[in-house]
């Protein structure tokens, strides 16, 4: 269950992107998760589907070490944590510059500025001074398309425009893994288009993108690979065409009829 | 504009001590006192002498009335009217009984009714009762606005020092740059008022005549002046301090009455000239042992001045100060007082949010019984009254920590204050959603950067309108420090008062400083809730 130099905290190992490893969550005597185990690379958008319950959004958060697990690994290019409660963040630090984490409700700072809020990590967090911060943030705000609202307090913004400063300040670090959560459940059909083209652009950039969905369609068009949980296990992982288009399990097929 | 023919009678010199009577706000006065008596007053004015059917006539008038009733402060104690050991419900006192020898010569049943000691005169005009006598201390101001019985005691402004201090302090000249202690709004204060402008001595005013002699003994203040009557009551309790033999001033105890009550207060002065001439008050003042030669002396000179012939005097009373005269005596001072009010609610708020936000930390980040500790903080300061707290600060743990007293009213107030603060500010970082700190988290910053980066800053704007709002209660209880002798707004407000003897004109002054300070307060409160609000 733990590699020899596991510990409570994340430490560095060998293996490559992301690697999900026999993950079990229990909360008293409920089984959120039962052994779940995937992995994803650097350049692909991978999809954790299921259906309400299935247990994706703590697949995510254990990922992101936003809670604990109680037993099975998490490796993050080379960064392992084992089984246990969330160590401190000051020996997170390894792990929280490999993984980005764009909400759900994209939690963007209410009181800071879009600048502010994508120069906030690398200039406390990384230590950057704030003109590499700013001129950092401000080509990412760019590339997104949002860089006229920079002084924009986040209340002023859209919902696709909130999303993609979202994920700008998740990428201020420069994560090698991206981690999005439910991010089409607010965007209109035109929005998720541009949301696909994006992750694409950025899985191109040798960053490896986990996304936690219920929405098939969005899956099958951006998606290079889906993982189906259902009951806190996987039961069906592969390429998102062939996952959706023959699916085995009763479980991605519960998922398909539910979106149609 | 007063008369001064009883200047030898009357001689004197200064100062009202006001009763020691009374613990609560004593009687100021805005000039320089004098103690002449006014035409108006002189009973004696006519029918020196006890006239049998003057008191018949009015007992025979009184009779439908059957009971006297005379206010009076049972918290001023004795020796003028104290709760009775032995039965609570009844006083006892040299008031008490010289007012059931005036009511038993006007054939009528006395009954107390009880009174806060600076509310005499507004009492006595509202007709709660028909006479105030509590310690009353003779001044201009009262004989312009009320009925004045005939002085009955004189008494005797009189320093208290540490024995140690007693060859050092013998005179009021001697104290220049010392702090010198007295009842708040009385003629002593007015004295001490008086004495600061001219050698720079820092009077302190207190609510109540026990703490001035204690803060003496403790060595807070280097002297006290109040009535010798009070003095050695004080002096008996305490002991540890002398009392100069000189008198600083000289006063009169009297009955107050409505203004338009003059032919019942002539018929009590008939009273008490005739039971002065029988002895009775003699006897009184023996038995509460405050009488001696002087009071003799005093009796024959008041009694040798009420048979002379009859002088008449046109220029009577002297008419009361116009209120936009008094307005713009007191208007100075009242505005200082709002400056010490202000400067002391800026010093405890900050104290209170400083205190406050480390409790809130405390609880929200802490150990468990660091939790607990601070609750039981919270719990204790909110539970329990904020006059409560200044008392024990000041005076409770003086043997302790012998806290300056604007230093304790600032510690006083902020501590209690913390404790409202700091729920504001828990209640308002628990309402940061669980997704914005989790994002932070994710982000790599360290807790205390969450904390003081995207947590505080947050939980600051929702916590700001509430904090504003407690500013303004701040401002408001900030009267309350006035228990432990800093004459702040409110205060100096009932000193204005009780010299002018009505609450309308300074009170619609107070209303209006305090309203100046705390509108624009709440205008802001208001403005950043909805600036916020729209978000």
């Amino acid at each position: 269950m733990s590699t020899p130099n596991a510990t409570q905290g994340a430490t560095v190992s060998s293996t490559a992107t992301l690697s999900v490893q026999d993950l079990h969550v229990q909360h008293g005597n409920t089984h959120i998760l039962r052994g779940v185990t995937f992995s994803a690379n650097v350049g692909e958008v991978c999809a954790v589907m299921g259906v309400s319950g299935a247990g994706k959004t703590t697949v995510l958060r254990s990922i992101a070490a936003l809670q604990p697990f109680n037993s099975g690994s998490i490796t993050i290019d080379g960064v392992s944590r084992q089984s246990g409660p969330v160590p401190p963040e000051s020996q997170l630090c390894e792990l929280r510059r490999r993984v980005g984490v764009v909400f759900q409700s994209n939690a963007l700072f209410e009181h800071l500025s879009v600048l502010d809020n994508v120069t906030l990590a690398p200039i406390h967090a990384l230590g950057w001074s704030p003109s590499k911060a700013t001129d950092r943030a401000n080509a990412l705000l760019a590339s997104l398309g949002v860089l006229e609202r920079a002084h924009a307090l986040p209340r002023a913004l859209s919902g696709g425009e909130a999303q993609r400063v979202a994920i700008a300040r998740a990428l201020a670090p420069d994560p090698l893994l991206l981690l999005m959560d439910e991010p089409t459940s607010a965007l209109d059909p035109a929005r998720r288009g541009a949301l696909g083209e994006l992750l694409r652009a950025l899985a191109a950039q040798q960053r490896g993108l986990i996304i936690v969905t219920h929405d098939v369609d969005f899956a099958r068009a951006w998606t290079d690979r889906i993982v189906v949980l259902s009951q806190g296990a996987v039961v069906e992982e592969g390429p998102s065409r062939a996952v959706l288009e023959n699916p085995m399990h009763s479980a991605t097929r519960a998922l398909l009829s539910q979106d149609g | 504009m007063k008369t001064f023919v009883r200047k030898q009678v009357f001689a004197v010199a200064s100062a009202l001590t006001l009763g020691a009577v009374l613990v609560a706000a004593k009687v100021p006065s805005a000039k320089a006192p004098s103690f002449s008596m006014s035409a108006e007053n002189r009973l004696w004015n006519g029918q020196p002498t006890l006239n049998q059917s003057a008191v018949a006539q009015s007992s025979a008038s009184a009779t439908a009335m059957k009971v006297f009733r005379w206010g009076g402060d049972a918290e001023g104690g004795a020796p003028f009217v104290e709760a009775d050991a032995k039965d609570p419900s009844k006083v006892r006192g040299f008031d008490v009984e010289i007012s059931e020898l005036i009511a038993r010569g006007l054939g009528r049943e006395p009954k107390f009714i009880q009174v806060a000691w600076a509310s005499i005169e507004q009492s006595v005009e509202r007709n709660d009762f028909e006479i105030g006598m509590s310690g009353v201390e003779d001044r201009d101001e009262l004989r312009a606005k009320h009925s004045v019985t005939l002085p009955y005691y004189e008494f005797y402004e009189v320093l208290a020092v540490r024995v140690a201090d007693s060859a050092k302090y013998r005179t009021l000249d001697a104290l220049a740059k010392h702090k010198v202690a007295t009842l708040g709004g009385t003629t002593a204060y007015d004295i001490l008022l008086a004495a600061q402008k001219r050698i720079g001595i820092v009077p302190i005013s207190y609510d109540d005549d026990v703490h001035p002699y204690s803060d003496l003994v403790a060595g807070r203040v280097d002297a006290v002046l109040l009535d010798h009557v009070i003095a050695e009551r004080s002096l008996k309790r305490l002991g540890k301090f002398v009392i100069q033999p000189q008198a600083v001033d000289t006063g009169h105890y009297v009955g107050v009455m409505a203004l338009a009550n003059a032919a019942l207060r002539d018929s009590v002065n008939t009273v008490l000239l005739a039971r002065m001439a029988d002895g009775s008050l003699e006897k009184i003042f023996r038995s509460w042992n405050v009488w001696d030669e002087r009071q003799a002396q005093f009796q024959k000179r008041l009694q040798a001045e009420l048979t002379k012939p009859r002088q008449i005097l046109v220029d009577t009373v002297a008419a009361p100060d116009a209120n936009s005269k008094s307005v713009m005596t007191y208007l100075p001072s009242l505005l200082r007082a709002a400056g010490i009010t202000l400067i002391l609610s800026f010093l405890a708020m900050t104290l209170a949010v400083s205190f406050g936000i480390l409790i809130a930390a405390g609880r929200v980040y802490g150990p468990s019984p660091v939790k607990l500790l601070l609750l039981a903080y919270v719990e204790v300061v909110r539970g329990t009254p904020v006059l409560l707290q200044l008392f024990v600060l000041y005076y409770g743990l003086s043997d302790v920590v012998r806290l300056p007293a604007f230093v304790a009213a600032v510690v006083g107030l902020g501590l209690n204050y913390a404790a409202y603060e700091s729920e504001i500010y828990r209640a308002a970082l628990e309402n940061i959603s669980r997704t914005q700190l989790e994002a932070a988290r994710t982000l790599g910053l360290s807790e205390l950067q969450i904390l003081r980066l995207v947590r505080g800053p947050q939980a600051l704007r929702l916590a700001l309108a509430p904090m504003t709002n407690d500013f303004v209660s701040l401002l408001k209880d900030s009267s309350l420090v006035s228990v432990i002798t800093v004459v702040e707004l409110t205060k100096q407000t009932a000193i204005y008062a009780t010299n002018v003897g009505s609450w309308v004109v300074p009170g619609i002054l107070c209303a209006v400083v305090y309203l100046a300070m705390s509108l624009p307060l709440s205008q802001l409160a208001r403005n950043l809730e909805r600036k916020w609000s729209k978000a």
